[in-house]
C-alpha cells in the first residue's frame, strides 16, 4: 500500500489537563504511537524513510488547552470511523481524545491553509498592584471593539515591526470579575491552585489566524503590561470562513459517511 | 495521608523549559495508592528526565516493587536548573511524578549511580527532598537513602550521603530490602541504627556507617562494627534472566528522551574481557535470555508501546547465540502496522555483524558505530580488545557497500603503555576507513570519537595512573593534526571533565567532602559540558587537603589497599593483578564463554554458570575467541613510567 493515495480522514481531538504541558511535537509523536497501538491502517509515504501521512493544524502552544485540535491522516482503506476514533482515544494519554472524525473530500484545503479564526476562553487574573481596576473591564472591551486600529510592536527576526491587532479580533467578551471565587467551569479537570486574593475574569475571544495567528495573550497585553495575565487558555473551536459561511473543520471539506458508521 | 503537591507545582510549569518532564503520565506509569503499612520507594535517576527516563534498571525495580503487595514505587529525576529554582523559590521539595508526593514522605529514596559526574546531583536531590545531605544527620522519621548501579562498586566517595548501597543485580535485593524496612516500620521505627544494622546483614547490602574508618598513612581501612556485618560485601547476581522478564510495560514518555525506543535486554554480563571495561568485569557471568522470551518481549512491547524502534540491548549484542536467526525472525514477523526499526547497540567489529546490521536497518540508515577502542594491534592486545585491522576494514567495507555513508569509531586515549605511535594509529585507522569508504561513495565520511581513559575499580586497570589533562590534550591534538584536511572528523571528551571523573572514580571516603563542596558551589549537572567546570573540584580538593594527582594520575602499588577492597564483584584480586600484568606483557585473554575457564573467581565463588545457548563462538567474530592472539606480538614491551608522587596527608 506504500505510497498509494489513501483515504484521508480528519480528526478533532482534545488536549486537556496536565497533558497540556507537552509540546506540539510531542502531541504528534503521541498520535503516531497511538495509531500504531490501535493498529490503524495508516498510509505511508514512499521513499527511503517511509512515514505516515499525518498533517496537523496550527500548533497549539505548550501549556494551552484545547477542545478543538485537528489533524488529517491518510488511511489505506475505508474504516469504521467511530471504532477507529475509540481505539485511538484508548491509546492516547489521559486528557487527549478523539471527539470527531470524518472522511475528507478530495482536494480539501489543508488545516493550515483553511482555518481562518480560532475561539478561546481565557481565565485571566488581575495583578493586585491597583494600577488597573476590574471595574474598568467593561469600558476596556468597548474601547477595543470601538477602536479603528490597535497598533502594537513586535519583534520579528530580530527587528521591531508594528502590527494592527484590531482586524484580528472578531469577538471579545468578558465575564466577571468575580472576586475571590474560582470560575464555575474550570477549563481543566485538574485541581488548580486558586489564589483567592486575585480577581479572575473569563475572557472569550475569537482571533483570526491569517495573515498571522494572533495569540490571546497579545490581546490581554493591550490592557497594559502585566495588568491582566492568562492563567489558563482554552481553544474552544477553530473556524473556516469561506464564501460567507462559517464552518468547523469537520463541517468543511468532509464528505458524508456511507453505510455502517454513518451519522 | 499523603498530599499531592500538584496544585502548587502546576502554576510553576508555564514558566519552565519543557514542562512535560514534570507531569509523569507516561504510558506504563503506575499510580500506586499510598496505603498505610506499605514500604514506599522513590526511585531517582540523578540526571535530567530525558537522560534518566530510559534507564532500564530503574524501570525494572519500579515494576518489581509495585508488584509486591507490601510496597509501592514512584519515580523522580533531577529537576532542571530553572525548575529547581522555581521549587526552591516557593519552598517546594523534590517530588514524585506519579502522585506528585514530596520525596521526604517516602521510606526509601533510591538513586541509580550510573556515572560519577552525577554525584553532585545526588547530593542536590537529597537536599531538595528536605533531607539532611549527610547520612549521619538523619533521624528515624526521615527516608533511608539507598544507591545502586555500576558506580556503587566504589561506594566510598558517596558513603557520607548514602545510608545503604545495593551491589549488583537488584531484582531480588529490592524485595529483601523491602522486608527489612517493613519490619522496622511495623516495630515503630525507633532507631535508625537498628534498621541500618539489619540492612547490613542482607547479602549484597553495604552500609557505610556500620564500619569504622581508619587511615594507615593515606590508605583507608574499614572495620565492621559488629560481628554480623561482613568485612567484604559481595554483589548479588540473578542466576537466570528468564525468571525476570522486566520491564513488562516499558515506560513510554510523552516528551522526547534519549534512547526513545523499546529496549529489550537480550543478555546480561560480558566475558569479552576488555580490560578497561568496568561493566564487563562487574556483571559476569553471561546470562542470555531465552530466544522465545526475547521474541515475545519484542512483539508484546511493540504492540503495547506503539514504538516503531526496538533495540536489543546488552554489552555486546552480536554475541547473542543465534543473533542472526533472531534478527531474521524479528524482521520477518513485523506486522503491517508501520515499519519497525531494529538496532543493536555495541556492534562487534566485523563484516558478519555489519551483515546483520544491514539486514535490520533496511528501513533507516543512520551512521554505523564501531568501537575498536585503540589505534594499534599492540594497544588492542594490552586492552584485550582483540580486533584486527582486517576486521575493522572488512566491517567498514561492508558498511559503506551496504549504503552507509558515515562510520563512527570510538576510541580511548590515555591507555596503559600508550605511546604516540598508538595514538597516531587512531588517526591512521580513521583515514584508512574513509579511504575504503570512498571506493563506494565520494561522500564517505568517518567520525573518530576520542575519550580520555578513566581507570575504573574492579578492572585490571584499577592500578593504572590516569593521564593528566595536558597529556590528554596533547594526544587529542596529535590525532586532530594527523587528520587535518581529511574527511575524518575528530570529536573528543573534555579532558578536565575526564580528570574530575578520575577523582570520583577511584576516590575514597575523603572525596565525599569534596563532592559536597562542589555541590555547595552550585556544581550540579556536571555531566553536561555547559555546566562543568574543573575549578570548583580543584578548589574543593585543596580545601580538604587532598592531592588530586594522588587520586588521579598515580599508579597504584601491587599490595596497597584500595578504597573498594571491601566490595566484591566476585573477581579475585589475584586474577585482576595477573590480568594487569598480562596487559603490560601485551597478552590477550580469550573469552571464557567458549574457551576453558581461567578462574576469574565469579562463577566459582558464587556457584554460577554462563547461561549461553550456543557452545561455539559466533560466526565471523575473531575478537576474544583466541584465533588471532599471536598477531603483532613482536612489538617491544613498553615500560610503564613509574612516578612516585607526594602522598596526600
Amino acid at each position: 500500500m506504500k505510497g498509494e493515495r489513501g483515504v484521508p480522514v480528519r480528526l478533532r481531538f482534545t488536549k486537556r489537563g496536565r497533558v497540556r504541558f507537552i509540546s506540539h511535537r510531542d502531541v504528534a509523536r503521541a498520535f503516531e504511537r497511538a495509531f500504531r497501538i490501535a493498529r490503524a491502517p495508516l498510509a505511508f509515504t514512499e521513499g527511503f524513510n517511509p512515514h505516515p501521512r499525518i498533517s496537523f493544524g496550527l500548533a497549539l502552544p505548550t501549556g494551552t488547552e484545547s477542545d478543538a485540535e485537528y489533524l488529517d491522516v491518510e488511511l489505506t482503506e475505508e474504516t469504521d470511523l467511530d471504532r477507529f476514533a475509540a481505539d485511538v482515544t484508548e491509546a492516547l494519554p489521559e486528557g487527549m481524545g478523539v471527539t470527531g472524525v470524518e472522511f475528507l473530500a478530495a482536494r480539501a484545503a489543508s488545516l493550515q491553509q483553511g482555518v481562518t479564526s480560532i475561539s478561546y476562553h481565557v481565565e485571566a487574573f488581575f495583578s493586585d498592584d491597583g494600577a488597573w481596576s476590574p471595574s474598568d473591564v467593561e469600558a476596556w472591551v468597548q474601547d477595543v471593539l470601538a477602536a479603528d486600529a490597535l497598533v502594537v510592536s513586535l519583534r520579528r527576526k530580530g527587528r521591531e515591526v508594528t502590527d494592527d491587532l484590531r482586524p484580528a479580533i472578531s469577538a471579545l467578551e468578558v465575564e466577571g470579575p468575580e472576586a475571590g471565587s474560582p470560575p464555575a467551569n474550570p477549563p481543566s479537570h485538574d485541581a488548580t491552585a486558586i489564589d483567592t486574593r486575585a480577581t479572575c475574569v473569563n475572557v472569550k475571544l475569537e482571533l483570526s489566524t491569517q495573515p498571522r495567528n494572533v495569540r490571546p495573550e497579545e490581546v490581554l497585553a493591550l490592557v497594559g503590561p502585566g495588568c491582566l495575565s492568562a492563567r489558563k487558555v482554552l481553544r474552544i473551536e477553530q473556524w473556516i470562513e469561506r464564501d460567507g459561511s462559517r464552518l468547523t473543520p469537520l463541517e468543511a471539506d468532509t464528505r458524508p459517511r456511507a453505510g455502517i458508521g454513518a451519522r | 495521608m499523603t498530599t499531592s503537591l500538584w496544585p502548587e507545582i502546576e502554576p510553576l510549569l508555564p514558566g519552565v523549559e519543557k514542562p512535560g518532564r514534570y507531569i509523569g503520565m507516561e504510558r506504563g506509569m503506575q499510580r500506586p495508592r499510598h496505603e498505610l503499612g506499605l514500604v514506599r520507594w522513590l526511585l531517582v535517576y540523578p540526571d535530567s528526565y530525558e537522560v534518566g527516563l530510559p534507564n532500564q534498571g530503574l524501570q525494572i525495580l519500579y515494576e518489581i516493587v509495585n508488584e509486591r503487595d507490601d510496597a509501592l514505587a514512584e519515580r523522580a529525576y533531577a529537576p532542571w536548573g530553572d525548575m529547581e529554582a522555581a521549587l526552591r523559590g516557593r519552598g517546594l521539595p523534590l517530588f514524585s511524578l506519579e502522585n506528585h508526593v514530596a520525596a521526604s514522605e517516602f521510606d526509601v529514596i533510591a538513586f541509580n549511580l550510573a556515572a560519577e559526574l552525577t554525584y553532585t546531583n545526588v547530593v542536590n536531590c537529597i537536599d531538595l527532598a528536605g533531607v539532611p545531605v549527610r547520612a549521619a544527620d538523619r533521624t528515624a522519621d526521615q527516608p533511608l537513602v539507598f544507591a545502586g548501579g555500576h558506580c556503587a562498586f566504589n561506594p566510598e566517595p558517596m558513603a557520607d550521603f548514602v545510608d545503604a548501597f545495593a551491589m549488583g543485580d537488584g531484582e531480588e535485593l529490592a524485595g529483601e530490602i523491602t522486608d527489612v524496612v517493613r519490619r522496622w516500620t511495623a516495630a515503630g521505627r525507633r532507631h535508625r541504627e537498628e534498621v541500618l544494622h539489619e540492612l547490613a546483614t542482607v547479602p549484597g547490602v553495604y552500609v557505610p556507617s556500620m564500619y569504622d574508618v581508619s587511615y594507615d598513612g593515606p590508605f583507608q581501612r574499614l572495620t565492621p562494627r559488629y560481628a554480623d556485618v561482613p568485612a567484604v560485601v559481595d554483589k548479588r547476581t540473578v542466576a537466570d534472566l528468564a525468571a525476570w522478564p522486566y520491564p513488562k510495560q516499558q515506560l513510554v514518555p510523552l516528551v522526547e528522551v534519549v534512547h526513545d525506543r523499546l529496549n529489550v535486554e537480550i543478555f546480561r554480563g560480558c566475558t569479552r574481557g576488555c580490560r578497561f571495561c568496568q561493566a564487563g568485569m562487574i556483571t559476569r557471568p553471561v546470562r542470555e535470555r531465552p530466544y522465545e522470551q526475547v521474541r515475545s518481549m519484542v512483539q508484546g512491547g511493540l504492540a503495547r508501546s506503539g514504538y516503531d524502534d526496538v533495540s536489543l540491548t546488552s554489552l555486546s549484542s552480536a554475541d547473542f547465540s543465534g543473533i542472526d536467526g533472531l534478527v531474521a525472525d524479528l524482521v520477518n514477523e513485523q506486522s503491517g502496522c508501520g515499519n519497525v526499526a531494529l538496532s543493536l547497540p555495541s556492534l562487534r567489529v566485523d563484516a558478519f555483524t555489519v551483515g546483520i546490521a544491514a539486514d535490520i536497518q533496511k528501513v533507516r540508515r543512520t551512521g554505523l558505530t564501531f568501537a575498536p577502542e585503540a589505534g594499534t594491534w599492540r594497544m588492542r592486545q594490552v586492552i584485550n580488545k582483540l580486533i584486527t585491522e582486517e576486521d575493522l576494514y572488512a566491517a567498514a567495507d561492508a558498511a559503506y557497500s551496504a549504503g552507509w555513508r558515515r562510520v563512527k569509531l570510538y576510541f580511548l586515549t590515555g591507555l596503559p603503555t600508550e605511546m604516540d605511535v598508538d595514538t597516531l594509529g587512531i588517526a591512521e585507522l580513521a583515514r584508512n576507513v574513509v579511504e575504503i569508504g570512498q571506493k563506494h561513495t565520494r561522500k564517505a565520511a568517518c567520525t573518530a570519537s576520542v575519550g580520555g581513559f578513566v581507570p575504573k575499580p574492579h578492572t585490571p586497570f584499577q592500578w593504572f595512573g590516569q593521564n593528566g589533562i595536558d597529556e590528554l590534550h596533547r594526544k587529542i591534538f596529535l590525532i586532530k593534526d594527523a587528520l587535518k584536511g581529511t574527511r575524518a572528523e575528530v570529536r573528543w571528551h573534555d579532558p578536565p571533565a575526564t580528570y574530575a571523573e578520575g577523582i570520583a572514580s577511584r576516590g575514597d571516603r575523603r572525596v565525599g567532602a569534596v563532592i559536597e563542596r562542589v555541590w555547595r558551589q552550585g556544581g550540579v549537572f556536571q555531566e553536561w559540558s555547559e555546566h562543568f567546570a574543573l575549578g570548583p573540584w580543584l578548589d574543593a580538593m585543596a580545601a580538604e587537603g587532598l592531592d588530586p594527582e594522588w587520586y588521579v594520575t598515580r599508579h597504584r602499588e601491587h599490595d596497597e589497599p584500595l578504597p573498594w577492597d571491601h566490595i566484591s564483584a566476585g573477581l579475585h584480586r589475584d586474577f585482576l593483578w595477573m590480568d594487569w600484568q598480562a596487559a603490560l606483557a601485551e597478552h590477550g585473554l580469550p573469552d571464557c564463554r567458549w574457551t576453558p575457564c581461567y578462574d576469574c573467581g565469579v562463577c566459582t565463588d558464587y556457584a554460577l554458570e554462563h547461561v549461553v545457548a550456543s557452545a561455539v563462538p559466533p560466526a565471523g567474530g575473531s575478537q576474544g575467541t583466541g584465533q588471532d592472539l599471536a598477531r603483532g606480538g613482536d612489538v617491544p614491551v613498553a615500560i610503564l613510567p613509574t612516578r612516585k608522587r607526594a602522598v596526600a596527608r
